[in-house]
């Protein structure tokens, strides 16, 4: 009969929390930064189909950096738990913070109970009624919270980029700004990202009870 | 929030996600009967919709009804379904409330889901499949029939469907109406059509199609203008939808008004 070998608990979580994050690393970053009209989401993204930002509810916005297939999992359920949630209770009900919880139970109870975490980040970002409610949080593999008001960078090389969003973001910012204060920050010094892999989605105050709306290639030009 | 496994996922379909939380839809049980007279559920009535050059027109009135009593004033039975598409609906009033809802909530469901909307042909076989999920109701008396219509992106015209209780789909060429106050509006607008209607001329028709209804069915609703109620009447063009303001209609409405005066 063979015997498992003895594990501590400490090197477990710290083995999967590597495994994770070398899957995170190895694909490219995304920024959100928060503007005078909402909150605008850049991602570096090469694919014109496979989306990593997208719209979860009226005023929620759902960006994932990682697995292609584990995030999109993730977005499906979000939008799923939201339109639940409108139906049985109020579109006014549906809101980022239980959303973020819900993700970070779901995600904690994967990083300790599969056999593999998954191996993502994601933000979910949510636009108030005035700039004051304007929210995002990120969340970790491991089901990690952190809430972020101005702006956030998730992905590969995040510290860095969140670094650089620190130094050039300020308030008032408009939208097409904001945006360039993202690609920078996305960039870094050395490079500049070519519009054609930029995917860039947008959550406006002003855009009616959608609030959700993808930027083509030919407007950030 | 809800996890599947795959082969076992509800896909982008809103109602069968319901259904695997335990929201889906209660089912009336018992005899057919008359249950509806008895509980006295107010019913929505007359809708009429047509094509026109660039689109479709679609209007409803706004009365509710329970028995010989009038139950709303200010029921909205025409609904922006999504951008490019809308519901007009005539029936038992609960249940076709709640199907409208239902069923914008699956339009957007879908698009958020598949990245995509769906067709207008998919959103009209949509419908039938949720007219027919209410037959057991509409056997009680609670029959739900809509008119469905709207821009297809596609082929770049208007189209129209209606319904009947069983689900059945039918697309309509030119127009078509529904609820009490259907025959005399459809006579109108039967008599009034033509191929290629300007929009003008086709709201025209339709707010014609309105009084004439409401002028010999009691259980449907003229233009009130001691309260300020006027049909709700919209058309759906390339840009999509587009309700008539309350201004525009009572000037039509005066207009109808005095040739009616004249005669």
């Amino acid at each position: 009969m063979s015997m498992p070998f003895y594990v501590a608990p400490e090197q477990m979580m710290k083995d999967r929390a590597d495994f994770a994050r070398k899957g995170i690393s190895r694909g490219r970053a995304l920024v959100a930064v928060r503007y005078t009209d909402g909150i605008v989401i850049v991602a570096e993204n090469a694919s014109e189909t496979l989306r990593k930002v997208s719209e979860i509810y009226d005023r929620i916005a759902f960006a994932g950096v990682g697995k292609y297939n584990e995030f999109d999992q993730l977005r499906v359920a979000g939008v799923r738990a939201a339109d639940l949630k409108g139906y049985q209770y109020s579109r006014d009900d549906v809101d980022a913070r239980s959303l973020a919880n819900s993700y970070a139970q779901m995600l904690g109870t994967i990083f300790t109970h599969e056999n593999k975490p998954m191996e993502v980040e994601i933000l979910v970002a949510e636009v108030g009624l005035e700039p004051a409610g304007d929210q995002m949080f990120h969340i970790l593999y491991d089901g990690t919270v952190v809430d972020q008001r101005d702006h956030a960078a998730i992905g590969g090389d995040a510290e860095s980029i969140s670094a650089r969003l620190a130094d050039s973001w300020t308030d008032g910012l408009d939208r097409s700004a904001a945006i360039g204060v993202g690609r920078a920050a996305l960039a870094g010094p050395d490079r500049e990202i070519p519009v054609g892999d930029l995917e860039v989605a947008d959550l406006s105050r002003s855009n009616g009870r959608r609030c959700f709306h993808r930027l083509a290639h030919a407007d950030l030009a | 929030m809800p996890l599947f496994s795959t082969g076992d996922d509800p896909g982008a379909s809103f109602p069968e996600l319901l259904r695997r939380v335990g929201l889906g839809p209660a089912q009336p049980t018992g005899n057919a009967s008359d249950l509806m007279h008895e509980l006295g559920v107010p019913h929505a009535t007359t809708c009429v919709a047509l094509t026109y050059a660039d689109g479709v027109v679609m209007a409803g009135d706004r009365r509710a009804t329970a028995g010989n009593l009038i139950a709303h004033r200010r029921m909205e039975k025409v609904v922006e379904a999504d951008r490019h598409s809308a519901v007009a609906i005539a029936g038992a009033a609960g249940p076709a409330m709640e199907m409208i809802r239902l069923f914008q909530l699956q339009l957007e469901h879908y698009e958020k889901v598949e990245g995509a909307p769906i067709s207008l042909e998919g959103k009209a076989n949509q419908l039938s499949m949720m007219v027919r999920g209410n037959l057991q109701a509409a056997m009680m008396g609670m029959v739900v029939v809509p008119i469905f219509g709207g821009y297809d992106l596609r082929r770049g015209c208007g189209r129209l469907w209606d319904y009947d209780a069983t689900g059945g789909r039918y697309e309509e060429r030119d127009y078509v109406a529904t609820g009490s106050g259907s025959l005399h509006a459809g006579t109108v607008v039967k008599v009034g059509f033509r191929q290629d209607l300007s929009r003008d001329d086709a709201v025209d028709l339709a707010t014609r199609a309105l009084w004439e209804a409401a002028d010999a069915d009691s259980a449907t609703g003229g233009p009130d203008v001691l309260r300020g109620i006027y049909p709700v009447m919209a058309t759906i063009d390339v840009d999509g939808w587009n309700r008539l303001g309350d201004d525009e209609l009572a000037a039509r409405y005066e207009t109808i008004v005095d040739e009616v005066r004249a005669r």
